[in-house]
Formats: structure tokens, sequence, C-alpha cells
């Protein structure tokens, strides 16, 4: 399913759209990308190189480069890149 | 550009900052680096700055002061850099916001902290299962749960932190499935109440789990994970006082999220990448770098300190960095042998008053060999080249006899993660088919660059011109 942002007592910064493939997502400004795409329902990032499984964000603390996908056209870890308005991320096909 | 500095360190957890302080009230000119964009590690881990929290947990409070003791000292901070070589005596290079960076200094002090210990299971690849550490790192920093319902599993007092984590925030906990017994938790009391302040935090933990009603599993493992393009179930079952399954009834948890971890290994990288000497310590999370009590390595000017140099938690971790800092202030010719006794000596006894909790903690965090023996045979251990258990036994059988050997034969270990997820699990791999030590199966070769960097940041921005030709030879 997907992660999920406490909401009681906690302030967010304001939302910012940017773009998956295309597709418009929002998240508060400054969310690591992993975490936003995650909590819009895109766990899965890319495929692994070999056997093609489903793979996402594992260690959420820039070791472990599952989560790599494209932001404007540079090849980055979701997990330790802010997310701002207006970037394009692309999924899946990187790291093969 | 070179900046150039009397000692540098690298890592800003609270072994590094604490190093870096020492050093730097001593008089010497420190250079403090990390990748992230604040001091605290990943236990003392800052809330994203744009984050308004409804309370701190004493974690937060200790890096916050912490941080504001570094924001008042006089260490050169360089956060939000990521440190890709390591050499020569002593030389960092690094991709900072504006592109390469280089630092050089005659001392250097590694801090470069743990990372977490998976031992593989079939599903643990699906997207939706994740390390207990990144579940704290999402909790804490971001104040973000994992899953609507979230299966806690693993080894270990983070299991607990992770599961209270998730309560407190208004989440649901599926269960939580610990590998060890009732037994083993209460074995370990005596040692646990020597930190009376820790184990109340613990008791914490554990009271605000009771409260929700969370169904706690004592002595079982995970089976499997299970989920199509993402982790759907857990189906978990008993193990006994060594981590082996063992028959008994199986059950099975619907989740969206699965956080699992069974402990934390040693991520020294730089001692090893200069060719300090190593000693394996189970107790400790793996092979760890031979010290004096004051976090001298055996390279000359080279220290280490904090859980790079075997698990014992962030307080101890503290204690040991401000050792590191004392003695390479020592070694620098800033404190005479009177001063630096006077201001290790309580630090010292620091270290030795924390040693009985953070055996017993690390105790639980350990490699549990059997466990790592019931591994299936088609289970990836390699999540990088999705190298399986069964191909690393059959590397062994033709003959590879250390785990850099086994690497080549398999590819186990060389994609972008460089072996640090399944580092630890591989070799024990290894040296258990081989029936020898781990010393004798040893560690991967370590090599730059630390860290994946882009080629172009890497190599900086020159001209054909800035490339220094020496004059020719004369005739």
């Amino acid at each position: 399913m997907s992660l999920w942002r406490a909401t009681e007592g906690v302030t967010r910064p304001a939302e910012v759209t940017f773009a998956v493939d295309g597709t418009d997502v929002s998240a508060p400004a400054g969310e690591p990308l992993a975490t936003a795409l995650a909590a819009a329902g895109m766990l899965g990032l890319r495929d692994s190189p070999r056997g093609g499984t489903p793979r996402g964000a594992f260690c959420h603390m820039g070791l472990c480069q599952e989560c790599v996908v494209t932001v404007d056209g540079r090849i980055v870890q979701a997990c330790l890149t802010p997310v701002r308005a207006g970037m394009q991320v692309r999924l899946g096909g990187t790291l093969r | 550009m070179i900046r150039r500095a009397d000692c540098l360190v690298l890592g800003a957890g609270p072994a590094g900052t604490e190093a870096a302080l020492a050093a730097a009230e001593a008089g010497l000119d420190v250079v403090l680096i990390d990748e992230q964009a604040d001091a605290g590690g990943q236990g003392w881990r800052a809330p994203l700055g744009s984050l308004t929290l409804p309370r701190k947990g004493a974690d937060a409070e200790a890096g916050d002061r912490l941080r504001s003791r570094l924001a008042a000292s006089g260490v050169d901070r360089r956060l939000g850099r990521r440190v890709w070589s390591v050499g020569g005596a002593f030389r960092l290079d690094a991709v900072g916001p504006d592109g390469a960076e280089a630092y050089e200094a005659p001392r250097l002090i590694a801090a470069t902290g743990a990372h977490e210990r998976v031992v593989p299971f079939p599903g643990w690849t699906l997207p939706g299962v994740i390390g207990l550490a990144g579940a704290t790192v999402l909790l804490k920093a971001q104040a973000v749960l994992p899953g609507r319902r979230v299966v806690v599993a693993g080894a270990g007092p983070l299991l607990f932190a992770v599961a209270a984590g998730i309560v407190a925030k208004g989440g649901t906990v599926a269960a939580i499935v610990d590998m060890d017994g009732r037994l083993a938790w209460a074995r370990r009391l005596p040692g646990l109440a020597r930190r009376l302040d820790l184990l109340k935090e613990g008791l914490g933990w554990t009271w605000s789990i009771l409260g929700a009603r969370v169904p706690f599993l004592a002595g079982h493992g995970v089976r499997c994970a299970t989920g199509r393009s993402e982790v759907e179930a857990v189906i978990v079952g008993p193990v006994d006082a060594d981590g082996a399954p063992i028959a008994g009834p199986e059950r099975r948890f619907a989740c969206d999220a699965l956080a699992v971890g069974h402990g934390l290994v040693p991520g020294g990288e730089v001692p090893k990448i200069l060719r300090a000497a190593h000693l394996y310590d189970r107790l400790r999370g793996g092979f760890i770098p031979e010290l004096d009590p004051y976090g001298r390595t055996t390279i000359e000017n080279l220290y280490a300190c904090g859980d790079g140099t075997g698990i014992r938690g962030a307080r101890p971790s503290a204690a040991a960095g401000r050792l590191a800092g004392l003695a390479a202030a020592h070694d620098a010719g800033r404190l005479d042998a009177a001063a630096f006794t006077a201001l290790a000596e309580p630090t010292l006894q620091v270290l030795s008053e924390y040693r009985p909790f953070a055996d017993t903690v690390a105790g639980a965090m350990a490699l549990r060999p059997a466990q790592v023996a019931a591994i299936d045979p088609a289970t990836v251990v390699c999540r990088c080249e999705d190298v399986s258990r069964a191909e690393i036994d059959a590397a062994v059988d033709a003959g590879a006899s250390d785990i850099n050997q086994m690497k080549h034969f398999t590819r186990c270990g060389m994609g972008p993660c460089q072996g640090r997820m399944c580092g630890d699990v591989a070799a024990e791999l290894v040296a258990q088919r081989r029936g020898v030590t781990r010393e004798t199966v040893g560690y991967w070769t370590q090599r730059v660059p630390l860290r994946p960097v882009p080629f172009d940041t890497m190599i900086g921005s020159f001209d054909y011109a800035d490339i220094p030709i020496p004059p020719p030879a004369p005739l």
C-alpha cells in the first residue's frame, strides 16, 4: 500500500507538485523523494537487473541503492533527494 | 582548492562530533565532514528542518544538545558532503553542493558508524519490506509511518523502539516478531539494569506496546514475506535460542509493510581501505579495527571511534569519540601528558560504566549463525546482483576459499551497495560452507569510490591546460 504521514501535532511545509513518468504527484517540499513516492502509493521503483523482481526503498539512509531513480536526467538515490517543485522523476531502467 | 587542516573527522554522529569538539577545544583546526545535512548520525538524527513535531524523544534531545555545542564550537562543519575517496596520510575527496572538494590533514578520525544487518528470507526484496533502522529514520526524522499495518520483526532493541514509535504516531502494528524468547530478555535484565535511564526508555516502549495490545511473538522469526508486486503478508514461525527455525505452528499476518532487522554491522570502510589491522568480534557486529583504549588504530595518526569500531550504541560512542579527539590533540602536541590524562580519565570511566549495558544490547544484535545456516538455497542474498545462497554455496564448492574469491566467482557484493547489505551474511555463509573461521574468510577488499558518485562531479571541472606536464628529461 503506502507510507503514511502522521498528522497529529505535526506541521509540514506546503505541498509542491512534481512529475513522475509524466504523472503529477504532490508532497511537502523538502520531504525525501523515496518517502513522497511511497506515500503516493509508488512502492516499486525499479526492477532488479538480473532477476527482474520489483524493488523499492529498503534502507532509507543512503546505503542500499535500491531506491535509485532518475531526477532531471541524473541518477540519484530517492531517499537522499529532497522533493522540489517541478522536478521530473523517471522510475525504472536504472542501474541495469 | 584543498582545505588543509590539523585534523579531519569523517562522520558527524555522536562519536565523530565529540571527537571533533574535543580536538578543537584542545586547539586543533578541525574539519568535520558528513553526508547528512546535520550532525547527529542515524541515532541522534535531526528531524527534517521544515517539520514541526509534537514532542521530542530522548535521542532527538541528545542530538539537539550535541548540535548546539557543535554550532558554538570552532569546528569547521562540512555537512551534506559525500566522501568518495580516502587515501594518503590523509586526503579525503568529496562531492559537495558545489561539486568536487578535497581535504588534507596529518590526522584522520574515522567515525563512519554502522549499517543494518538483515538476514535474508524469501520475499525480503519485495517493495514495502524495509530495515528497522530505516523505519526509525521515517518515524523520528520525518514523522512518517512505514505503512497502515506494519509487522515489526527481527532482533534487538530497535524492534521495540520501532513498534512503540508506530503506536505513538497512531499506526497499527500487526505483530512484533522477536527472535529472542522471553527468557533471553529476562537473562539480560541485570545487564540492562546497569543503566537505569536507558532501561526505563526500553520499559516505556514495552508499556506503550502493551497498551496497544499488539500481538507479541517471542522466539519467532520471519519464514517469508509474500506479495505480488509489494509485500502483502508475512508468515512467521518459532525459532530456537540460536535463531534456527524449529517445528511449530506458523502464523500469517496481513500487512502493507514489514520492518525487519537483525542487528547492526560496523561500517568501518576507512580503516580497512587504509590497511589498519582488524579482528573479528561477533559480539561487536563483525570485523573491527584493532584499537588502543583511546581509539588509535595500527596506522599512525589514524583514529577510529563509534559504532564503526564495534556496536556499542550512541552514548558509549560519544565517549569513545571524545577519547579519540583528545588522543589526536595529544599526538599533535597540543595536550601535554598530564592534561591528556586528566581529560581522558573521566571519559574512560564513563565508557567502562556503559560496558555491561552496551555488551548486553550488542548481544541481542549479534549475528546468529544458525539463522544464517537456515537460509533457503533459492533465497537472494545479494540484492544488487540477485545472487542466491545456492550460487554462493556452489562457488565455495568450486574452490572459492574467501569472501573476495566468492565475490569474483558470483558477483555477490559487486553491485552498487558495494556489499554493505549482504557482506556479513555472505561471509558467514562462506565460513560455514568451508567449516572455517570468519577470520579465514576475511572481509571485502575496500576500494574507492566509497560511495557511488557521478563521474563528472568526481573529476571536477578542468582543462587540458590544468594537467601538470613534467619537463622533458635532459638528453
